[in-house]
């Protein structure tokens, strides 16, 4: 008896929040089974697996699912190292320095859309870019970045959009570390790369995995970039399984295919966080 | 206390609601797109309150995207959020078939035979009209004057395809200028818009009379592989990620010799506030391969009453006075002749004071008169549109097929191959949504 009465005291907040959750869900699912066209929406029908099936047919999926696995590893590689650079760069005290750590974050705060118009107008247009003027200016084929190298751009892109954010949580990592332990490592004559390898990363180690995990959940539904720079072409290259979902089921109004879409992306988001929380799981402990 | 303030909330709430009865003022809730003219057009909405003080206008503003997504959503599943929505003229016929949209009868004073006949038969289904055009476009070339004069070549009104490759190989000078600029970002209204135009008048068309994609067709080829090798001789580096704007900014600069694109592009480009060539620009219709049929496209923003509107009444009023004769006036009068919305009232094209402004306007109207949305391809087509095929299924097909081809553009596949693939998955679209089996 003493027990039901806290139980039932919180089982608003719980039931409500249970709800929060599993209404949407349920009813992604339950739409995933059947023919739900917006745009035809007399048609209706239990289809069962029809959807997946046709979603997962699409010639475009296997470029789709690799394409998203290689901006999330390249984006999270080179924010992760980037990052970690960086934090170290300006750990030190140095004479405007608050102004260099504002700087540094501010790329955090544009927004993708706007990330994406400038990379691609202002830096890697072909023409006017200032990459292609500085390829001019040492007498070079200014690179087509679009064209060339899409998926590459984009990474670029949401990268230095990223990159802040592993920059700022290092930073605050690196406040905590302990100075007297460092100072002892110099005494004993530890070279930098030896204080870097066994005092800095293992200290940065549960900030990393943060790191990680967040820009993973973030990370496999980049669109903006995608739809405001290549449209997810040419061809396939820059299609990922966020384009995939919007090409193949919000174009058509098609909530029976964008809802087997969603939770495939769901599965896949899964997957990886296995793979990431065995990988770097230690440093959550 | 919590019961007490609850019971204050909902006595509040009551009060307010009766007091929004026994106000007798009608709301008018219109979505509409953030582009120039429409904005624009709610500046100037004190008019129309003032002329009819039992109406208020709410206004729900959006980008394209969104204004599409929010506008199908509310309409098909019935929500009733708006009285009066801006659609385009690919959903117009789609929806005014299933019944979606109440039928716009404006009096004798709207003068409806006023309306451009190519727009008005885009916006009707079976003779009724269940949208009003606000603002509509075509197609046409552009080119600039000074480069064709140098090179020693006169374009006719309506050039050949074949001329205007002859000119860009003339003019072509890179860096400092390129031949000619086009479309290549995938999207189906970016660059499937300007693509199917060319497929047209090469002679082919989407879908024939059994809703077989047709992609794999002869003029389909002949279309493709003429468009990636003009642009990969001939235009600017970075073509496949080009859409309208990206190119707008490279015309404004000198750097293209040549666009066909929409003729709003014309205002722009014209206008020396914005273009550095702004004296330099002249005017062609679009160019013809095999047919002249569906050369160029034709889009209009109309305003529409969806059948689920309670404030029927009111909203026919609003229609009929934005999309007015008057309204063109008014706009002339209070933000200049330059800025009126064009391409649908033959009186506008007859305004002296819009003839000045505007010194595309005559090609703007002779691009519109001449686009037909029932009857756009060489053989006979099942669907209605010029640059789009107006079927739900489009859109998905579009993007797909124009991914493809912004593949072949930029060499990653060949054309045959993009086709290919671009025909299997029309085909699939086709095949679940139940053309044929």
């Amino acid at each position: 008896m003493t027990r039901f009465l806290p139980r039932a005291l919180l089982s608003p907040a719980v039931i409500t929040l249970f709800l929060w959750m599993i209404v949407p869900l349920l009813m992604t699912i339950y739409f995933s089974l059947i023919r739900y066209n917006l745009m035809q929406p007399e048609e209706h029908g239990f289809i069962g697996l029809a959807n997946y099936h046709f979603f997962v047919t699409d010639p475009s999926f296997g470029p789709a699912i690799i394409n998203t696995l290689l901006l999330l590893g390249s984006v999270i590689v080179i924010t992760v190292i980037g990052g970690v650079a960086l934090a170290l760069l300006i750990d030190d005290p140095f004479p405007g320095r608050a102004v260099v750590r504002v700087l540094l974050i501010s790329p955090f705060f544009v927004m993708p859309t706007v990330n994406a118009l400038l990379w691609k107008h202002m830096m890697m247009n072909p023409i006017y870019g200032v990459f292609a003027q500085v390829w001019i200016f040492f007498g070079m084929q200014p690179v087509d970045w679009m064209t060339d190298w899409p998926l590459f751009s984009v990474i670029l892109m949401v990268a230095w959009q990223w990159l802040p954010f592993a920059t700022l949580i290092f930073v605050t990592a690196l406040q905590s570390m302990n100075r007297e332990q460092l100072e002892a490592a110099r005494m004993d004559g530890a070279h930098y790369l030896q204080q870097l390898r066994y005092l800095y990363v293992p200290h940065l180690g549960r900030s990393i995995a943060v790191v990680i995990m967040i820009e993973m959940i973030f990370l496999m539904s980049v669109f903006a970039e995608i739809y405001t720079t290549t449209g997810g072409g040419p061809g396939d290259a820059s299609t990922n399984v966020a384009f995939l979902i919007f090409k193949q089921a919000l174009l058509n109004f098609d909530a029976g295919v964008a809802s087997a879409g969603a939770l495939f992306a769901v599965v896949l988001a899964n997957i990886v966080a296995i793979f990431l929380i065995r990988l770097i799981g230690k440093n959550l402990d | 206390m919590k019961l007490k303030s609850g019971l204050a909330l909902a006595f509040g709430l009551a009060v307010a609601s009766l007091a929004s009865i026994s106000h007798a003022a009608t709301e008018l809730v219109i979505a509409t797109v953030n582009n120039g003219h429409m904005i624009e057009m709610q500046k100037l909405t004190k008019f129309f309150e003032q002329a009819n003080p039992d109406i208020k206008v709410k206004w729900v503003t959006l980008e394209e995207g969104v204004l599409r997504q929010r506008v199908t959503t509310d309409i098909a599943t019935k929500g009733g959020q708006f009285d009066v929505m801006t659609i385009g003229m690919y959903e117009t016929p789609i929806w005014g078939k299933k019944g979606w949209l109440q039928e716009l009868k404006p009096d004798a004073a709207y003068d409806v035979d006023d309306l451009l006949p190519a727009m008005r038969q885009g916006l009707s289904v079976d003779g009724k009209l269940f949208a009003a055009p606000f603002y509509g476009e075509s197609s046409m070339l552009m080119y600039r004057k000074d480069l064709a004069d140098k090179a020693g070549v006169k374009l006719p009104e309506r050039p050949t395809w074949a001329q205007v490759k002859e000119l860009a190989a003339k003019i072509h000078n890179p860096p400092a200028v390129y031949g000619i600029c086009l479309r290549g970002k995938p999207g189906w209204g970016d660059n499937m818009a300007f693509l199917t135009t060319l497929v047209n008048t090469n002679g082919g068309q989407w879908f024939d009379m059994s809703w077989k994609p047709q992609l794999e067709s002869k003029p389909w080829k002949d279309a493709i592989k003429f468009y990636v090798d003009l642009l990969n001789k001939y235009g600017p580096p970075g073509s496949s990620a080009n859409s309208f704007n990206e190119i707008l900014a490279l015309y404004n600069e000198g750097k293209c010799g040549m666009w066909v694109d929409a003729t709003i592009a014309a205002s722009f480009i014209s206008d020396p506030k914005q273009s550095k060539v702004a004296d330099k620009v002249a005017f062609a219709q679009a160019p013809v391969a095999v047919t002249p049929k569906g050369a160029n496209w034709l889009w209009a923003w109309a305003l529409a009453i969806p059948a689920g509107s309670k404030n029927q009444e009111a909203a026919q009023k609003f229609i009929a006075w934005a999309t007015s004769k008057d309204y063109v006036k008014l706009v002339g009068k209070e933000a200049g002749w330059g800025s009126v919305p064009t391409g649908t009232r033959k009186s506008t094209y007859t305004t002296p004071e819009f003839l000045k402004a505007a010194k595309f306007a005559d090609a703007e109207k002779k691009a519109i008169d001449s686009a037909n949305p029932n009857d756009s391809t060489l053989p006979k087509s099942p669907y209605v549109g010029v640059q789009f095929a107006a079927i739900p299924e489009f859109q998905a097909i579009g993007i797909a097929v124009g991914q493809q081809m912004s593949a072949a553009l930029a060499g990653k596949v060949t054309v045959d191959e993009a086709l290919k693939s671009s025909q299997n998955s029309a085909d699939r679209e086709m095949r679940k949504a139940g053309y044929y089996k």
